[in-house]
């Protein structure tokens, strides 16, 4: 029995890691703008892209951390452009320019390539086949979910410990009073952004190793499961965002598992739904309390 | 200022029936085909067969008189949608005559722009039976699903494979239709088959194969789009599937030699026309077409940065070939003419004679099964399969 499910787990566990690297750019932009960042997906296939191209050029011991400089510099280049100047508009205006981005940069990259699928590169090592057992995969599955943890643990600590991470707290628990107090608001901002694409980027690697076709529209689906994930952990919430992504990623391949290949979406959103039915705060959702 | 805006006037006159004067040489032809989105590798690739075609016969005879052929691109983006406003696109510019499309479901949504116009097309590699039957506007130069997909059935039968896993994309016309009639053909033969889809922009194609794993099967058909080949296969491999992939026709592309390079699994695809013929004609096509290829880098990447030839290239230099004999039959330019002169044009082309039927499908009674080569990083030719074969 636990021969069969193993290979579906191991799959789950994978692309559970994968949407939680994405899931917590969501949510920590979420957790401080109180934005839902549409862009983000589009930001992670940028990434896809960054590598292709570079890896065609250069070296990959350069490649990496370019790929994960230029992201940097997308994500925050688009709170720059498409956000910054909304700061003190409503909360919608934000939204519906976080949507205009996301096409902008669909729409740019279909440009770019031309609209066609393009080959991820082979990353040594991470790509190698290994047996477990019954199930045979790749080695970036098993380095995932270890690598996604290792992340947010550092993550985590750096909001706890540091200064900055003191700052994204006071900024997200009160946007005007810890400006009042002296915090450089935009460049809490900006660090988040940074922080978020920084982390989509080493998701794409891990993503498109596994998946190593990069289209301009690839970005939408995972972008999408992972904003599902942040909402079913409570948007806001870091640890909450990386349990929703491990949950929906194994649910999902046993879902296909058992037969029900076509449902394995329907089921994402059908959650998505129930979840905004009976726990609008998710799973570690901060409770909404009304200021006086 | 008067005199300058007579001198105007006259000017935009005298340039307007110029451009009249020009315009009544030369006839255009519509290129319908995706350059972008899923089979965007594939459909570059048929309209360099177009564009090849065009350079050697850049003039057509159209009653007694001399025309230049231009051809007007567009591209539908591999998408139902976006090909009703391409196709809209074709129609207002006036165009003669349509080739394409690749794919089956963008053709069947131009058919529908096509016919409430009055223009003919040709469907060169859609080869769901629906294009032409649901349409009175679409002819088509390449074999039908039926046919590849009991080709293919019959394929895997001799191989020994006793159960299938038939994957497809949930709501895509070609890969239903042509997974269907596999399915079909393998249970008449006496083979079991297991049918799964998938649902538009899957990336993770593991649990699927781990299905045709669990369901104890021995052979994997797959006909869909490239991009999801690319991944199915890559896939494949990492999960050490040790049986064989099969598909159609979209899969005889240089997108499924990259992924499959350096992978041990066996991929077998059915197409339209294989290159080691003892054909002079194809010969002599094979050897321009490639000189034509590395003479232009920009006609290089468009086949996929390699000189292979793509049996949908050599349809699509076929399908140009037809259309100008359409257009010589009719002896005039008007798409009701072409259409009323198209079901008695018979051509002589490269992947073989081409008369149409009453549906107007052309009467192709072969296939060609080439193997993936990921060493080789070629298509290896492995049989030939004719529709009498298959009733024996």
């Amino acid at each position: 029995m636990f021969d069969k499910i193993l290979p579906y787990l191991l799959a789950g566990v994978s692309v559970g890691g994968q949407y939680a690297l994405i899931a917590v750019g969501y949510t920590m932009v979420y957790g401080i703008l109180r934005l839902i960042n549409f862009a983000h997906g589009d930001i992670f296939t940028a990434a896809g892209f960054f590598m292709v191209y570079l890896v065609a050029a250069m070296p990959l011991a350069v490649s990496v951390p370019l790929v994960i400089i230029l992201t940097v510099a997308l994500g925050f280049t688009v709170e720059r452009v498409a956000y910054k100047p909304l700061r003190s508009a409503p909360r919608m205006s934000i939204m519906i320019s976080a949507i205009g981005a996301s096409y902008l940069l669909q729409n740019l990259m279909w440009y770019v390539t031309g609209g066609l699928a393009k080959q991820y590169p082979v990353l040594p090592w991470l790509s190698d086949t290994v047996s477990l057992g019954a199930a045979s995969t790749k080695v970036v599955t098993l380095v995932t979910p270890v690598l996604t943890v290792a992340l947010v643990i550092g993550l985590v600590m750096l909001i706890k410990r540091t200064k900055i991470g003191m700052a994204m707290r006071a900024v997200s628990r009160d946007f005007e009073t810890s400006q009042l107090m002296g915090i450089k608001i935009n460049s809490v901002i900006s660090m988040t952004f940074i922080i978020g694409s920084a982390l989509a980027a080493v998701g794409s690697m891990l993503y498109f190793t596994n998946y190593s076709t990069v289209t301009p529209t690839v970005g939408a689906m995972p972008g999408l499961k992972a904003f599902v994930a942040a909402v079913f952990g409570g948007i806001g919430s870091i640890p909450g965002a990386v349990i929703g992504a491990f949950i929906i990623g194994i649910c999902e391949n046993l879902i296909k598992g058992a037969g029900y290949t076509a449902f394995s979406d329907a089921f994402t959103f059908a959650l998505l739904i129930a979840i905004l039915l009976f726990k609008p705060n998710g799973l570690f959702g901060e409770k909404l309390s009304e200021k006086v | 200022m008067k005199k300058v805006f007579a001198l105007v006037v006259a000017l935009v006159l005298v340039l307007s029936f110029t451009t009249v004067a020009m315009a009544e040489d030369t006839v255009k032809i519509g290129v319908f085909e995706p350059s972008s989105g899923d089979n965007g590798a594939g459909g570059r690739q048929e309209v360099l067969g177009i564009e090849y075609a065009n350079k050697l016969k850049p003039t057509v005879e159209i009653g007694g008189k001399t025309y230049n052929v231009e051809l007007v691109v567009v591209d539908n983006q591999s998408a139902s949608d976006k090909a009703v406003t391409a196709a809209q696109s074709l129609v207002s510019d006036g165009v003669s005559i349509v080739l394409g499309s690749y794919g089956s479901g963008v053709s069947m949504a131009g058919g529908d722009v096509f016919a409430a116009a009055g223009i003919p097309a040709i469907g060169i590699s859609c080869t769901n039976p629906n294009v032409t039957l649901l349409c009175d506007y679409y002819w088509r130069i390449c074999f039908l699903d039926p046919f590849q997909g009991s080709v293919m059935a019959n394929f895997a039968a001799e191989k020994g494979c006793k159960k299938a896993y038939v994957l497809t994309m949930l709501g895509e016309d070609y890969g239903n239709g042509l997974g269907y009639y596999f399915t079909d053909a393998f249970q008449k033969l006496g083979g079991e088959v297991v049918s799964e889809t998938f649902p538009e922009g899957t990336s993770d194609f593991s649990a699927y194969l781990n299905n045709a794993v669990k369901a104890g099967c021995d052979v994997i058909f797959a006909p869909s789009a490239t991009t999801y080949a690319s991944l199915i296969i890559d896939q494949a491999a990492a999960q050490n599937i040790s049986f064989p992939l099969m598909a159609g026709d979209t899969w005889e592309n240089s997108v499924i030699l990259d992924a499959a390079k350096g992978k041990n699994i066996d991929v077998y695809v059915s197409t339209f026309f294989a290159e080691d013929e003892s054909n002079a004609a194809a010969v002599e096509f094979v050897s321009g077409f490639k000189a034509w290829l590395n003479e232009n880098s920009d006609k290089l990447t468009n086949n996929g940065g390699n000189d292979i030839v793509a049996a949908v290239s050599v349809l699509g230099y076929d399908a140009y070939n037809v259309a100008l004999a359409a257009l010589e039959a009719a002896g005039s330019v008007d798409p009701a003419d072409i259409a009323a002169a198209l079901p008695s044009v018979t051509y002589n082309g490269i992947t073989g004679s081409i008369a149409f039927d009453e549906n107007g499908d052309a009467k192709k009674d072969m296939a060609y099964i080439k193997k993936a080569d990921g060493d080789a990083g070629a298509f290896v030719f492995e049989k030939t399969q004719s529709v009498a074969e298959l009733e024996k």
